[in-house]
């Protein structure tokens, strides 16, 4: 397994980061000036990363797809942030952020990566208060915390409803205040579709101008993904329309390890499906098992009539209810991690007391917390998230339970990187949920936000810079090199080809086909027969969609067709490597569910003897497979014991 | 439901655009504006017969949107001659279509306004309002050295007061609503949040002066206090913001 390097520094756990900052390679001032980057993607990891590095001195060119850099999708983000600060005296520390992680993410993501996160936490709740982010306090003017899953302190900073929308327009205010500096120079409605190599190093990307089309080239030193997650390999998911693998793929396919694609994070609250024209599905953030009890009704007869409409939730008796949470995990009760509520409410529903039409919802209710707390703070807590609610679903929840079911919403697993958060590409770094790395099998919640910040405020500004140092003497590149050329050839012949086929079929209904075969045999449970049959089946739907799928109008223009078929063309190529990744690990962990590995009541069984590891695939060429490298994951201070919130 | 649209389509800022008429039926009334647009789409796209020869009328509409669930402010269209639609407190993406009656005609237009040109049917370009906030919408930190968070106290009720503010998503539907084209709700909320608390107090007046001058200088109006946008803001920032902004804007020209 020489391939694989993370380069986790020596020292005892809480000493990593200090011992790996006291001895990193740094770069004088005059010299970051001559240095470029590349940052792809400007939410929370992309636009603090950019704004930082501007900060330093580098010079800093920023991508992304949306009309601005503001709308990157951690801008829907809800519930809140984490950060081991104490504040609430209720025992809380960087080592118990750190166990709760590990333990949270079912003991697969990295501990030296995961205690950093929970070190450098607090200068995130600093860093953004002092930039003007309106986080909720106490009628004291300090700062309020609310608790979250799988965590038994409170430890979870927010601002109403809207926690990621505050933290990335902070970040986004960052960002803006460098572009007027002249540190960064900004390039929104651009899709990247290659990177490029020279020498082996990153130097660059390609992107499209999705406003005329244009094929543009841009080089710098080093080239920074911060792109987010691939839920929308589902089709349905909480992700925005636009939020893609595309960046991650093209790099992958260009030797970027990809780490664990298998795991991914079916979040418990959401809106039911509904209809089959769907685009979306909504989240109801996880803050609200704060105060929602969960339950289906026990007997089947009352789930009948619900289904008939004959009843109402109100009108079930609380014996006749069963808060299954509760009454399986008492210790955690609603506030299990995600990927155990999620399950509960699958076994529920598989058993038959779903609550809708289609027995695919479970009633989230906040009966006892009006009762106790009344409307007002209950408003005051959760009032936007209400008011979503009875926009989408025409009901109110102040009088009768919301109704919720699982939906795809984050993705672990990602490009592979090291300690330094470089892929296996020197010169190419990955940050945000883009990466594989501190959130195991499964991240809890309020824990994304605090890992693109970290990543791009106080991770890399210190790590790129280690590199950087031996880079000083390269010139500035110009982008007339011929491996320039040839990958704006390649952009131009894959997007030619897509627009030449002229078949029958949209690129929704393609991606639609994608999602159903990705949501049946590789969702939420997983087993060999089914994902061997979904591996067939996606290949055939490859084919199909080369052969059939349907782009009107031209290249040269804006066209919301082709930009989608790009990103629908890598996700397939992407779901087949799930696939593969799924089957290979053998064992139940976290959001991965494999329905051989089990305990008798239900829950999922690790195997840590053969699955310890990272799954870290290697692209080996169109019609070769991927290369599976493993790496080991020790253990020097967290126990591995079986997950128990009971 | 079924429905008749009558939909703006315009193939680029240079060439000049037209309503189209369309037929649409069997809607759900519990599908969102945006997904009813959508199954358009995926009609005039089937439909369509040589995808290269288009007419502007048969190929898809283009609109923004992304996060589709209120948030991104990336959405936004005129309907029935309201920004966002007929709905209070919503984005387009959050308006249903049970707010419509069966056999209604829609008609849907790009946000109307100068700084905010064309790009095609209904996207426009909101570059200026990423030029306003570049003029001085932030708080001057570095990363790091920064003091303790609950070293800065903020008294519950500003600090709720900003957040109300901060709620803004840049979607534009202010500007697109005002007969002036006036940016003041979106300049307001960002200068009235910073300037509510202490870490934005410090360059609240200059802020204010800078991004006031920076919106002029794109050519948005005057504000007439017509207390449009209010009424048709998503996240329904108040008007009140704006005159904290005027506040700020008179005590920083008086000082300098």
């Amino acid at each position: 397994m020489t391939k694989i390097n993370s380069k986790i520094p020596n020292g005892p756990v809480s000493e990593k980061w200090l011992n790996y900052k006291a001895g990193c390679k740094l770069v004088n001032p005059s010299n970051k000036r001559k240095l470029d980057i590349i940052v792809v993607g400007t939410g929370l990891a992309g636009a603090s990363a950019a704004a930082s590095l501007s900060e330093l001195g580098y010079k800093v060119k920023a991508f992304c797809y949306q009309d601005s850099p503001r709308r990157a999708h951690s801008i829907a983000a809800q519930g809140g942030i984490n950060a081991a600060k104490n504040y609430q005296n209720d025992g809380d520390s960087v080592y118990r952020l750190f166990y709760d992680t590990v333990k949270g993410g079912d003991y697969r993501a990295r501990e030296a990566n995961v205690y950093r996160l929970a070190e450098v936490s607090n200068n995130i709740i600093d860093q953004c208060v002092a930039q003007g982010v309106p986080f909720a306090r106490d009628y004291g003017g300090l700062l309020d915390n609310r608790s979250f899953g799988g965590a038994q302190v409170s430890r979870t900073f927010y601002a109403r409803g809207q926690t990621g929308q505050q933290l990335l327009l902070g970040a986004y205010s960052a960002l803006s205040r460098q572009v007027a500096l002249g540190g960064v120079e900004l390039f929104t409605r651009r899709d990247m579709l290659d990177v490029v190599l020279v020498d082996g190093k990153a130097r660059g990307i390609i992107v499209r101008n999705l406003k005329t089309g244009e094929i543009e080239k841009h080089s710098a030193h080093a080239v920074v993904l911060a792109t987010g997650g691939y839920g929308n390999v589902f089709y349905l998911s909480t992700n925005a329309m636009g939020s893609n693998i595309s960046p991650a793929w093209q790099a992958y396919k260009k030797g970027a390890f990809f780490g664990n694609p298998c795991f991914t994070q079916i979040h418990p609250t959401c809106i039911p499906v509904h209809g089959t024209y769907q685009s979306k599905l909504t989240l109801m953030s996880e803050s609200l098992r704060n105060d929602g009890r969960i339950w289906v009704p026990k007997n089947m007869e009352a789930v009948e009539k619900i289904r008939k409409k004959e009843i109402n939730a109100q009108d079930i008796p609380e014996e006749e209810r069963d808060y299954y949470l509760e009454r399986r995990y008492p210790a955690f009760g609603n506030l299990v991690p995600r990927d155990v509520a999620s399950r509960a409410a699958k076994e529920r529903c598989d058993a038959g007391y779903g609550v809708n039409q289609e027995g695919l919802a479970v009633y989230l209710d906040f009966k006892d917390a009006i009762n106790r707390l009344g409307k007002d703070v209950v408003e005051a807590r959760y009032g936007n998230l209400f008011q979503m609610y009875e926009k989408i679903v025409d009901e109110n929840p102040y009088q009768t339970p919301m109704m919720i079911y699982p939906a795809v919403h984050y993705t672990m697993g990602g490009v592979w990187v090291d300690y330094e958060l470089m892929t296996s590409i020197p010169g190419l770094y990955c940050l945000g949920e883009a990466n594989f790395s501190d959130h195991g099998a499964n991240r809890l919640g309020a824990s994304a936000l605090m890992q693109g910040l970290a990543d791009g405020y106080f991770v890399l500004p210190y790590t790129i810079g280690n590199y950087l140092a031996s880079e000083i003497h390269t010139p500035r590149f110009k982008t007339d090199m011929p491996e320039f050329e040839k990958a704006a050839q390649d952009v131009n012949n894959r997007i030619n080809t897509l627009m030449e086929i002229k078949g029958t079929q949209t690129v929704d209904s393609l991606h639609k086909k994608l999602g159903h075969i990705m949501w049946e045999y590789c969702g939420m449970a997983r087993n060999e027969e089914g994902l061997k049959l979904g591996i067939k089946k996606i290949q055939d739907l490859k084919a199909e969609f080369w052969k059939d799928v349907k782009i009107p109008e031209t290249t040269d223009i804006f066209n919301q067709e082709l930009e989608k078929a790009n990103r629908v063309a890598d996700f397939i190529e992407l779901g087949e490597l799930m696939m593969r990744d799924a089957l290979n690990r053998k064992e139940s962990c976290g959001g991965h569910f494999r329905e051989e590995s089990q305990t008798e009541d239900g829950e999922a069984k690790r195997n840590d003897a053969d699955f310890a590891y990272v799954a870290a695939w290697e692209y080996k060429g169109e019609n070769a497979e991927p290369e599976l490298h493993k790496e080991d994951l020790k253990f020097e201070v967290v126990e591995l014991v079986t997950r128990n919130y009971k | 439901m079924n429905l008749t649209l009558k939909i703006w389509r315009q193939k680029d800022s240079k060439t000049k655009g037209n309503f189209e008429t369309y037929q649409i039926n069997d809607i759900s009334p519990d599908c969102s504006f945006l997904e009813m647009l959508d199954q358009l789409n995926e009609k005039l796209i089937s439909e369509q017969k040589d995808p290269v020869a288009f007419s502007r009328g048969d190929c898809g509409v283009s609109f923004d949107h992304d996060c589709r669930e209120g948030i991104c402010g990336m959405c936004g269209m005129f309907i029935n001659g309201r920004a966002h639609g007929p709905d209070l407190g919503v984005t387009t993406c959050q308006l249903h279509m049970r707010k419509f009656k069966d056999g209604d005609t829609i008609v849907v237009e790009p946000w109307r306004a100068k700084p905010f040109p064309i790009i095609k049917d209904l996207v426009v370009d909101r570059t200026a309002f990423d030029k306003i906030i570049q003029a001085g919408g932030y708080v001057s930190v570095n990363t790091g050295g920064v003091p303790d968070a609950n070293a800065i106290p903020v008294p519950k009720n500003r600090a709720d007061e900003a957040m109300d503010a901060a709620a803004c998503i840049g979607c534009g539907a202010c500007v697109a609503t005002c007969k002036n084209a006036s940016a003041m709700l979106f300049v307001a909320a960002k200068v009235s949040q910073l300037a509510l608390l202490p870490q934005g107090a410090v360059e609240a007046k200059e802020r204010a002066i800078k991004m006031v001058r920076k919106m002029d200088e794109l050519g948005f109006g005057n504000c007439t206090n017509t207390g449009a946008c209010e009424v048709e803001c998503p996240k329904e920032v108040s008007i009140s913001h704006i005159a904290r902004l005027n506040r700020e804007f008179f005590l920083s020209v008086l000082s300098s």
